[in-house]
């Protein structure tokens, strides 16, 4: 077990190598020159814009650009953005609040998603089951920024329950309704994948077994149905988690949500190599450890899951 | 220069509601606006554009401000005079200090125009003072005076500046300064409201990327302590008690809300969060009226929106391409396309600059061309075709990260129908490549164009953009005719006459229509019941001193 998860540890050296430096080529790569379009229809002269290139590197080859990107980072140094703040600063602050964002979303998606995906898979073609069935329909094909849009309007202008947009701080209660926005689609999937995996497990063996021997039926249902249910939805959650930190660049656009996502996009727009990298490098690394913890939650979900050396 | 490419909406108008509130005092009548995380630190010489401006404005004072009307009215200058045009002298009005308590003199306005023009300090607002005596020897523009040349023979381009300040910046004393121009230029002052040309205390000079952080002005605002900035958030200002100019405030204060969009901002609003927004989203361009219908404002701003038709295309110059413009021009239905996609938030072009601009005129000589009239335009494209064939399609680029797909589809269309040959809009990924084309002079076809005012004068709509070789002029118009009047205008001892030459300049384009105007943007924007007193000024940006809270 220790053994397997140092060696997925140590694959997390190329990926990180690799990662940023087809990012890196892909910004480099972007047409057109960031520093001209920075001033827009009237530049300043070609001197004062030779000399700014200079100042970010952006003068010289592609490979040296990297190389002394990478220099930098691993003497804590991240670069800077074109308005002179030190990305690191940028970073402290968009990503404290998209984690705590990410956070709610996937307690919601994964606390109400499993009840209900549960409950359904329990009563199946009962009443329950089918409006579940229709509700989760829905919400996946309802594009997000519709959903994000209605309940804005809905909650925020007509019925003034929760404010419009979040303020600077970005406290919890805040992120409330963000969060459910966010946690929709993802909370429409764990409610089916949780529904069909449960229905599946009810007919299984290893519960008519338990059944048989008498346990009861509350026992039964959360230790042998649901938590062997669960191996899908876990899978689904750790690949989430990474999207919840990235992907919610739809909704932080809608309550001006000052986090990872519109930051990004904004540094992609602005061609800044050091931003964009610094940010994906994060996110590399969180992707890459939530998928190492889903894979040993396996292990503890499935008795049949082990790790051979 | 405000950078139109990334964001902008216009604004200018009158539309106060009048109703007198008094300042409480106590810190309540804070005014929460919209605004943009300034793209670089707060120098006033490094701000170009909107979102930096409007702080920058708020918490320096000039020479001169701009009432709503674009009219300058005296700040920190108690006069600005000179007999030639070309030498002037600036006179300064006691009392003024920084926030500092540091007070402003003639070195704080030049000291800091120095800085700002002084090519190792690379502002982006440098090219503001070329037209100050020694700019080139600051600014690097010249090749070494030596005349040593590199193996090909190209002079070589001497690396550091030749001086350090500009010859034509002079203290004469505490309260005076002298400024010889390299040419003459009527309407001089007109310039001096422009952020660029604020004043900064000597402690700015000392490190200038912390005083950007936290600056320190003489405007009607301050920051509201160190912490005031709070990046990709929000600004927090607070009236400054020892602000002495015509702009005091009748608020305590204002937090401009950095805001990633504005339908987000518009939300804001709509519940309560948001006192003024400068802008209206395209979500709500069909309800902005109802939603709030009696604090709303929409009405022509100083922003001009055209295409530029490069010069070096084939069946694009000469007789031929004089030919074909004009009939493009006249096959564009301005007016359904902005009451259409615009729900009437644009005005259809009348000249090269703006209606909110003295100098404006409705009625310029060969101004039909910019009138649709299907028959005349297929009859001079027949013409054309007369000298040389078009085969080909007509493309319109533009910048897919800016809102423009839909009103270059409108265009092309309309050419499309009108003159029956093949047209397309060309969508360039980002402001950045289409730039590059341009500069470059690859272009396939004509190319978006927009022009926000820096300073209310027409000169500003002209010189930067058509004069032969100026540095917004990617197409490489160049016209004889159109160079002379610009010349004639500038030296010209009045800005009546100034004025005079400039509307004649126009008449030269709209031959030549090196650039198809197509409409104004509006200044619109949207305001709650909660505040009182909202004007927008000539820049499309709210008066935000004159706001009061209910």
């Amino acid at each position: 077990m220790l053994w397997y998860t140092g060696k997925r540890l140590l694959q997390m050296i190329p990926v990180f190598f690799g990662a940023t430096f087809l990012i890196y080529f892909m910004v480099f790569s972007l047409p057109g020159d960031p520093i001209s379009a920075l001033y827009g229809e009237r530049p300043p002269s070609p001197a004062v814009i030779a000399q700014i290139r200079a100042e970010y590197n952006l003068d010289k080859p592609f490979v040296v650009q990297y190389l002394l990107y990478i220099g930098n980072f691993f003497q804590g140094n991240l670069g800077t953005t074109y308005s002179g703040r030190s990305v690191s600063e940028v970073m402290a602050s968009a990503f404290p609040i998209t984690a705590r964002l990410a956070m709610l979303a996937l307690a919601f998606e994964a606390g109400f998603g499993i009840l209900v995906g549960l409950i359904a898979g329990l009563r199946k073609g009962k009443l329950f089951d089918a409006s579940a069935l229709v509700v989760s329909l829905l919400l996946i094909s309802v594009p997000t920024f519709v959903v994000g849009f209605v309940l804005q309007f809905v909650f925020g202008v007509q019925l003034g329950w929760a404010r419009t947009t979040v303020s600077g701080a970005a406290p919890w209660d805040q992120l409330i309704l963000p969060a459910l926005v966010l946690a929709s689609v993802s909370f429409a999937y764990i409610v089916r994948l949780t529904r069909a995996s449960v229905s599946d497990n009810l007919n299984a063996d290893f519960v008519r077994t338990a059944t048989a021997k008498g346990i009861s039926r509350p026992r039964v249902v959360t230790v042998h149905v649901l938590r062997n249910s669960l191996v899908p939805v876990i899978t689904f959650l750790g690949v989430d988690i990474g999207s919840l930190m990235v992907g919610a660049i739809v909704t932080e656009g809608i309550f001006n949500i000052n986090g990872v996502g519109g930051t990004v996009f904004k540094a992609i727009r602005l061609g800044e190599g050091p931003t964009v990298v610094s940010f994906i490098a994060v996110m590399v690394v969180i992707f890459v450890l939530a998928n190492l913890l889903v894979d040993l939650l396996y292990a503890a979900l499935d008795p049949r899951i082990r790790y051979a050396k | 220069m405000l950078a139109l490419a990334l964001a902008s909406t216009g604004a200018l108008a009158l539309s106060g509601c009048a109703s007198g509130g008094a300042t409480s005092g106590d810190g309540s009548a804070i005014i929460t606006t919209n605004g943009s995380e300034p793209q670089m630190s707060l120098i006033p010489t490094n701000t170009t554009e909107v979102g930096g401006g409007k702080i920058i404005t708020s918490i320096f004072a000039g020479l001169v401000s701009y009432s709503a009307s674009g009219e300058i009215q005296d700040e920190v200058a108690q006069s600005i005079e000179s007999d030639d045009a070309t030498n002037w002298t600036v006179t300064l009005n006691d009392g003024w200090t920084f926030t500092n308590d540091e007070p402003v003199t003639a070195s704080s306005f030049v000291d800091a125009w120095n800085y700002g023009a002084l090519v190792t300090n690379a502002q982006g607002s440098s090219g503001f003072f070329d037209n100050i005596v020694g700019y080139t020897d600051v600014a690097n523009t010249k090749d070494d005076p030596t005349g040593a040349t590199d193996d090909s023979g190209a002079v070589l381009q001497i690396p550091d500046p030749l001086a350090q300040t500009m010859s034509g910046l002079t203290v004469v004393d505490d309260t005076t300064f002298t400024v010889e121009l390299a040419g003459s230029e009527a309407d001089w002052p007109l310039r001096l409201g422009y952020a660029a040309y604020s004043p900064l205390p000597a402690v700015a000079f000392e490190d200038m990327d912390a005083f950007g952080q936290n600056p320190i002005g003489n405007g009607p605002y301050e920051l509201a302590g160190a912490d005031a900035w709070q990046h990709d958030v929000q600004i927090d200002l607070v009236t400054n008690p020892d602000y002495a100019g015509v702009r005091t405030p009748a608020n305590d204060g204002l937090t401009i809300i950095f805001f990633a969009s504005f339908e987000a901002a518009y939300a804001a609003l709509q519940g309560g969060d948001l006192d003024v927004l400068d802008a209206i989203p395209e979500s709500a361009l069909a309800n902005y009226e109802s939603d709030f219908p009696d604090t709303f404002v929409n009405e022509p701003a100083a922003v001009f929106q055209a295409f530029n038709m490069p010069y070096y295309l084939e069946h694009w110059s000469g007789e031929e391409g004089k030919l074909r413009r004009a009939a493009i021009s006249m096959a564009i239905d301005r007016a359904e396309i902005t009451d259409v996609v615009f729900q009437g938030t644009r005005t259809p072009a009348t000249d090269f600059a703006s209606p909110v601009i003295d100098g404006y005129s409705d009625s310029l000589k060969g101004s039909e061309v910019l009138e649709f009239n299907p028959e005349e335009a297929q009859a001079k494209w027949a013409e054309a075709d007369a000298i040389s064939p078009y085969t080909g399609t007509f493309d319109i680029a533009y910048n897919a990260d800016g809102p423009h797909q839909v009103w270059v589809d409108a265009v092309v269309n309309s050419v499309k129908n009108t003159l029956g040959i093949a047209a397309v809009g060309k969508p360039y990924p980002t402001f950045a490549a289409s730039l590059d084309d341009r500069k470059a002079s690859t272009l396939t076809g004509a190319t978006r164009a927009g022009w926000q005012a820096d300073y209310p004068s027409l000169y500003n709509f002209l010189a930067p953009l058509y004069q032969t070789g100026a540095g917004s002029n990617y197409e490489g118009y160049s016209s004889a005719e159109f160079d002379t009047l610009l010349k004639e205008g500038a030296a010209a001892s009045s800005v009546e006459d100034a004025t005079a030459k400039y509307v004649e300049a126009q008449e030269v384009l709209l031959q030549d229509l090196p650039t198809i105007p197509l409409w104004y943007q509006n200044t619109s924007g949207v305001w709650s019941e909660t505040v009182s007193n909202v004007e927008f000024g000539w820049d499309s940006v709210p008066l935000y001193f004159e706001i009061t809270r209910n």
